[in-house]
């Protein structure tokens, strides 16, 4: 497994060459690249899954770039650029479990009780996920029908599944904060994590290929120009204020 | 009468945790579903109203194929309580509480005015009618839980996991009422591993493992199956344990509760006196 | 000890006071709202440091003052383990959740590793440390918390029915764990609990709690009468069993409370 700071470095990377370029090939090769890295983390089912769950947003990005005056490359560009973040983060988080997570940013000399708080909500959400379907099971039980009425009574039918989700939530909260305290959470300021964290070789080579990326790609935006397809394919103006 | 023919159910892009289960349930059954955790006991019985659909195998109840019907619809006959009240209770007082399913189901708020108050006198709960759910204690809370099931007055009844986190006297006045429920004509199926607590009242047990029913039987005759308990992570009760240890006097491995133990003790007594 | 919890309209437990020595086995019991939870809370120092209210009285767990110490503190020298394992382990794996303890400890790597390389091993779970907690059963999840507070090495373990989500054979195991602490580690252990068929084996003392009171405390056998039945515990199934033959005129030395003092006592009875 590699080390997430070498990871985070590297989807770091990929974030500052996306927004580097505006040009179609540019960000169709950021985008490609990012290919390899999800069939090597064998995450291809999740990765695939979260993509579709970005179309609806990419597919507004396209139109929102496109009806207000762009031509339909620089909207195909902007849409790829959208997804290519959307994929490099998906990608570092569905890889990286909490506590990895968590011990990188203790080993970043961030204060523990910060890094605790975030690992212990990113690893609650599967937790909560489950009670949210238990809830909403026992309330359905109980003759509450989710998919009917109009938009008003639907929202109102949440409510019994909210609270309940609320006040479990909040209950779960106290009984770890008790096992925590009974734990003596908090009792030394100098915490040995049992288990470190260590930059093997390839994690060396990762970062060393990341920076040799991203700095042939400052290279190609500086000196490099890049050929535009020309689709003289516009939004036509319908409307005067466009 | 709740029927299962085949039954099988897997989560999406899960393994079978139901593998092919056929039982009936007859109306007014007394019935425990028994088996460790992860055997299947609580996707069981998520099947028998609904919320569950099998992936294999089909589920009728009172006729109704279940993939014929709706959650809401099968509801009205199979009542179900979960096991953890705090994942229903959401109202301001008890008595709205209550009142909930049956404006789900449509009551008139004549009827719903009566019968919840009929719930609340039946399980105890008046004094906290207009209190709020969420500062009773535990207990009081499961019983709120189950008052709001038993509102609407369902034909079958079932409990999941009844007996946790309850102490002694609070699992006697459940097991009377149970049996009270019974007696009224409901069918009522428990979902428990609390040996001692069916050793006393004595339902049919339907055990399962993996998936699978590996025992169904009269509680008094599973109960003193050792090889079929062992098998499906059950212990004896402890007075099994006790006739079972002197079946070499003579008695019988079957009294399970502490009545019958009494009398067999006796008998064998009488003898030698 | 007297405490009332910010709020309530009367005292949780009153006017208590008990005396454990070390590397005894005790269980405390009740019916619900006894105050049972409350005691535990105090003996690690929940009570008064996490649960505000008004504490009055003393309480010394291992020679420090509850009031005197943070719950923090108090954790190096009385662990507690909770009804639910659920809640207790959060960690992705089990050998994580149990270096939790001494990490906050502060200790060092070495002295980390030694603890909980004997914390799973006393307990069983060394095959099943890389395990995350929600791939485990209740009973080796229970078995985990136990190993998360034995790592901190206290003197003192407190147990808050800890077989309740468990199923009968995962309680027995349990109960084996606890029982091996405090025969072979010489751990003082107070255990709660309302299942006195299986704990009475192992205990020797017990202790009846009632509306926030210490009713009865002593020995099981002499625990186990008509008082602590009319108060509403559940005794023992042998032991009512031997209550009822006592008044069909049957006569035996001693009321036996588990299964073998039982079994013992109906050979002897039968063989005349």
């Amino acid at each position: 497994m590699m080390d997430p700071r070498a990871k985070f470095i590297l989807t770091i990377g990929i974030f500052s060459i996306a927004l580097l370029f505006s040009n179609i090939y540019a960000l169709i090769v950021v985008f490609l690249i990012q290919l390899p890295i999800v069939y090597a983390a064998k995450t291809w089912r999740r990765w695939a899954s979260s993509m579709r769950a970005g179309f609806l947003l990419a597919v507004l990005i396209f139109a929102m770039n496109f009806v207000f005056g762009s031509t339909l490359v620089f909207s195909a560009s902007m849409t790829l650029r959208f997804l290519s973040l959307m994929s490099t983060f998906s990608l570092f988080f569905m890889t990286t479990s909490p506590d990895d997570l968590g011990l990188a940013l203790e080993q970043a000399h961030v204060p523990y009780t910060l890094s605790f708080t975030f690992t212990t909500a990113v690893r609650l959400v599967p937790t909560m996920a489950l009670d949210a379907q238990t809830v909403i099971d026992a309330q359905r039980s109980r003759g509450l029908e989710l998919d009917k009425g109009n938009f008003m009574k639907r929202i109102r039918n949440y409510i019994p599944i909210l609270i309940p989700l609320i006040v479990s939530a909040i209950r779960r909260s106290i009984e770890l904060a008790e096992a925590l305290e009974s734990r003596g959470f908090g009792a030394s300021p100098n915490r040995q994590p049992l288990i470190v964290l260590e930059m093997k070789n390839t994690d060396y080579l990762v970062v060393a290929l990341t920076f040799f990326m991203v700095a042939f790609a400052v290279y190609v935006y500086l000196f490099i120009p890049l050929p535009t397809p020309y689709i003289p394919i516009t939004m036509p103006k319908i409307f005067p204020w466009l | 009468m709740i029927e299962t023919q085949g039954l099988k159910f897997a989560y999406p892009g899960s393994s079978e945790v139901l593998r092919g289960i056929d039982l009936t349930i007859n109306d007014g059954e007394f019935v425990a579903i028994m088996g460790e955790n992860g055997a299947g006991k609580t996707t069981l019985v998520k099947t028998f109203n609904g919320l569950l659909q099998p992936t294999a195998g089909r589920v009728t109840v009172d006729g109704v194929d279940t993939r014929e019907s709706s959650v809401a619809r099968l509801s009205r006959d199979v009542g179900l309580v979960f096991q953890n009240p705090d994942h229903q209770l959401f109202s301001e007082t008890v008595r709205e509480e209550l009142a909930f399913s049956l404006r789900n189901f449509g009551y008139g708020e004549d009827t719903i005015g009566r019968r919840v108050t009929t719930i609340l006198e039946t399980l105890d709960l008046s004094r906290y009618a207009e209190s709020s759910p969420f500062i009773l204690s535990g207990g009081e809370r499961k019983r709120v839980a189950l008052a709001a099931v038993l509102v609407w007055n369902p034909k079958h009844i079932i409990l999941d996991e009844p007996t946790i986190g309850q102490d002694y006297q609070q699992k006697d006045r459940l097991r009377n009422f149970i049996i009270q429920l019974n007696a009224q004509g409901k069918t009522v199926v428990i979902i428990t591993h609390d040996v001692e607590f069916v050793a006393e009242c004595r339902p049919r047990i339907i055990l399962l493992s993996k998936g699978l029913v590996i025992g169904d039987r009269p509680a008094d005759d599973l109960l003193s199956d050792g090889p079929l308990l062992e098998r499906g992570s059950l212990t004896r009760p402890q007075i099994g344990e006790l006739m079972n240890q002197l079946r070499d006097f003579g008695l019988p491995d079957r009294a399970i509760d502490v009545y019958s133990a009494e009398q067999a003790i006796l008998e064998a007594l009488g003898r030698k006196r | 000890m007297t405490f009332t919890y910010t709020g309530a309209p009367r005292p949780s437990i009153e006017d208590v006071s008990i005396d454990i020595s070390r590397g005894e086995f005790v269980v405390v019991t009740g019916p619900s709202g006894c105050g049972k939870t409350t005691v535990c809370r105090c003996l690690n120092g929940l009570i008064p440091n996490f649960y505000s209210g008004d504490f009055s009285g003393e309480l010394f767990v291992d020679d420090m003052n509850v009031k005197e110490h943070t719950t923090a503190e108090m954790a190096a020298h009385v662990g507690l383990v909770f009804q639910n394992p659920d809640n207790q382990l959060f960690s992705l794996s089990v050998e994580r959740d149990v270096a939790f303890g001494p990490e906050n400890m502060g200790l060092q790597r070495d002295e980390t590793r030694k603890r909980v390389d004997w914390a799973l091993d006393v307990t069983g779970m060394t095959a099943l440390k890389d395990k995350p907690p929600y791939e485990l059963s209740g009973g080796q999840q229970q078995r985990a918390a136990i190993a998360a507070v034995l790592a901190m090495q206290p003197k003192v373990i407190v147990l808050d029915e800890p077989t309740s989500f468990l199923d009968p054979k995962s309680a027995l195991e349990i109960l084996e764990v606890i029982s091996n602490l405090n025969k072979r580690i010489g751990i003082t252990i107070i255990l709660v609990e309302h299942r006195l068929d299986i704990v009475s084996k192992h205990a020797n003392r017990v202790i009846v709690m009632d509306d926030g009171k210490i009713v009865l405390d002593g020995a099981p056998r002499n625990v186990y009468g008509e008082q602590a039945r009319l108060i509403g515990i559940g005794l023992p199934r042998v032991t009512t069993l031997f209550n009822l033959l006592r008044k069909d005129g049957l006569q035996f030395p001693r009321t036996p409370t588990t299964v073998d003092e039982a079994a013992q006592e109906l050979r002897r009875m039968l063989s005349r």
